[in-house]
């Protein structure tokens, strides 16, 4: 790493700032999405509407479509960014994120089974189906690596197996029934179109896993230092890292039966949080999931925002905003070897 | 003080036996040092003591009790080791490594202390890293990262104290430097330490006990003046050579006879 590198990583600010700034981003890009979509409320109009002086419909808009959506866009965008952080630690790559694991493609897999097999079953199915399929996928690969003690090389090589299988799959089915094609591939890129407090409802149990989280980064830490000094530090490293690929994965689980598999949101999340903060888990973690959710607000807004009555799938806007920043991390990776 | 023993070790890898019926009792307050060719399971013993493996067979004791049957964090509160290379998150400072060393002492959610802090500025202290505690890793030289490191294992706070080849990939001086500390270790801080070391001059020159190790068995321990022979090294490195004494210390000093001077 050159000086001018240092000097743009600088890691002087202090950490509570950091995450205080970055809620702040998160508050301001929320009002500025509440507004956009077919019809453009201002962001004075909004704030007016929450402290009582509201338009009835204006207020109808917000409250039954906007909000839960921009709920949803923080809660998925922080699970998924939390997941890809955690799974980098674990893994020890910082490539990894939560397509590596395959548990995405499971998910993809049992909400096209769900889509094309039974197309009038109830809108409910469709987020329960996809925790099972991703729920399976993880238990196989649990089972695969329990041997070893998920060892990092294993699990990859595990998970990317077991998601080409899905995505054979997915294939499979998109090919054998091709009318359902078009709501298929809308899930699969993930969007938040016409999510509400349903979805909501669905998410909110994932917020008991913060208190378990914030206990666990000082593990992630010691684990970062790898397997044998974990141990001489009096850690059990197989058995913390299979419990942090278990919070991992319900994360990853959650978010995709929710809003489909939603790409890069994981990957660059936590590697932008670690160019701010460094390789702590104490802030890293916090910071990941700030900057996912910033993310996933940015990229529903813009696919709300840019073509309004016509609506991009937020998956659409994080593959082009992430994928040549993808590039860009390979090519760095590749400078530091 | 603590006490570590092992009774028959044995661990085979497919047809390879590793350790083949290794017994050992690392005396206490000593240095002892355990030398060996390569691939000859020297590493492999020194990470059964510290239950970074598990022998198929035999039994580690840890003050008189199996080691495998303890808790890992009791463990890490009387043994820290040092594994051969370990690897760092290159933005974590010395500060950030010394205080994982506090880690087996806390609960999932207790602060540091003013004895964590005392503990760790003793050990940055006895390495002498105290002027480089705001430096990332990678900002060190080869040395300054393995008496890093070492301030990690101290600031454990442990009686007996494992190292893996801790001097690897450092030039001289500072192969020197790193034993002159862990013998300042030993004697005024009474720490028991076990170390693999690959130069046998150093190991003769630094050991209290000395262990030579051949496919997985003890060839032979004791005070080097006693087993530091030149039978020894022909037994165990298939060397030639002739013992002289080491007019520093009087130690003794191996001078290897290659193939030409025979």
């Amino acid at each position: 790493m050159n000086t001018k590198q240092k000097l743009l990583l600088n890691r002087n600010f202090h950490p509570n700032l950091v995450l205080l700034v970055l809620l702040i981003i998160i508050l301001i890009l929320s009002i500025v999405s509440l507004g956009l979509g077919a019809i453009y409320i201002t962001p004075s109009e909004i704030i007016r509407n929450f402290i009582g002086e509201e338009t009835q419909s204006q207020r109808f808009i917000l409250n039954n479509y906007r909000l839960p959506r921009i709920i949803i866009a923080i809660i998925v965008g922080a699970g998924l960014a939390t997941a890809g952080a955690i799974l980098q630690g674990i893994l020890r790559n910082p490539l990894a994120s939560p397509d590596v694991i395959g548990v995405t493609k499971g998910a993809g897999l049992a909400a096209v089974i769900i889509i094309v097999l039974f197309p009038s079953s109830p809108i409910i199915f469709l987020p329960l189906s996809a925790f099972i399929g991703a729920a399976i996928i993880a238990t196989i690969l649990m089972l695969f690596v329990y041997k070893k003690g998920a060892q990092p090389n294993t699990l990859a090589l595990v998970g990317i197996a077991l998601g080409a299988i899905c995505q054979a799959g997915i294939e499979y089915f998109m090919i054998k029934f091709p009318d359902n094609v078009n709501s298929t591939l809308l899930w699969l890129t993930g969007s938040l179109w016409a999510r509400g407090w349903e979805h909501v409802y669905i998410l909110l149990p994932c917020l008991i896993l913060i208190p378990l989280l914030i206990g666990l980064t000082s593990k992630l830490d010691i684990l970062s230092l790898g397997d044998d000094i974990a141990t001489s530090l009096g850690e059990r490293s197989k058995f913390l890292r299979y419990i942090l690929l278990s919070v991992a994965v319900i994360l990853i689980g959650v978010c995709v039966a929710t809003v489909g598999s939603i790409g890069f949101i994981g990957l660059i999340a936590p590697h932008i949080a670690r160019r701010i903060v460094g390789s702590k888990f104490k802030v890293l973690l916090p910071a990941s999931a700030l900057v996912g959710a910033a993310l996933l607000l940015v990229a529903d807004s813009l696919g709300r925002g840019l073509f309004p009555p016509l609506e991009i799938p937020a998956g659409i806007i994080t593959a082009v905003i992430g994928a040549p920043y993808f590039l860009y991390l390979l090519r760095s990776e590749r400078k530091k070897a | 003080m603590t006490t570590l023993s092992a009774e028959h070790l044995s661990l085979t890898y497919g047809s390879a036996q590793i350790l083949d019926n290794i017994n050992l009792v690392v005396p206490e307050g000593k240095i002892s040092v355990i030398i060996g060719a390569n691939g000859c399971g020297k590493s492999t013993i020194l990470r059964s003591l510290a239950r970074l493996l598990t022998p198929q067979e035999g039994m580690v004791y840890l003050d008189g009790k199996a080691i495998h049957q303890q808790s890992s964090k009791e463990i890490a509160k009387k043994l820290a080791i040092l594994p051969q290379g370990p690897e760092a998150p290159e933005d974590i400072t010395v500060k950030d490594l010394c205080y994982y060393g506090r880690h087996p002492h806390k609960g999932l959610l207790s602060r540091q202390t003013p004895e964590d802090d005392a503990i760790v500025n003793r050990s940055l202290l006895a390495t002498k890293m105290t002027g480089f505690v705001d430096r990332t890793l990678d900002e060190l030289s080869g040395g300054q990262r393995q008496r890093a490191w070492i301030s990690m294992a101290l600031a454990q706070d442990t009686d007996l104290l494992l190292l893996d080849e801790p001097t690897t990939y450092l030039d001289l001086a500072h192969q020197i430097e790193i034993l002159e500390l862990l013998r300042t270790l030993n004697v005024t801080h009474g720490r028991t330490i076990v170390m693999v070391l690959h130069d046998l001059n150093q190991a003769a020159q630094y050991a209290d006990h000395l262990i030579s190790i051949v496919n997985g068995k003890i060839y032979q321990e004791g005070p080097p003046e006693k087993v530091f022979t030149k039978s020894m090294i022909k037994e165990v490195f298939g060397l030639n050579c002739c013992i002289i004494e080491n007019p520093v210390d009087q130690s003794p000093l191996c001078i290897p006879i290659g193939l030409s001077y025979e």
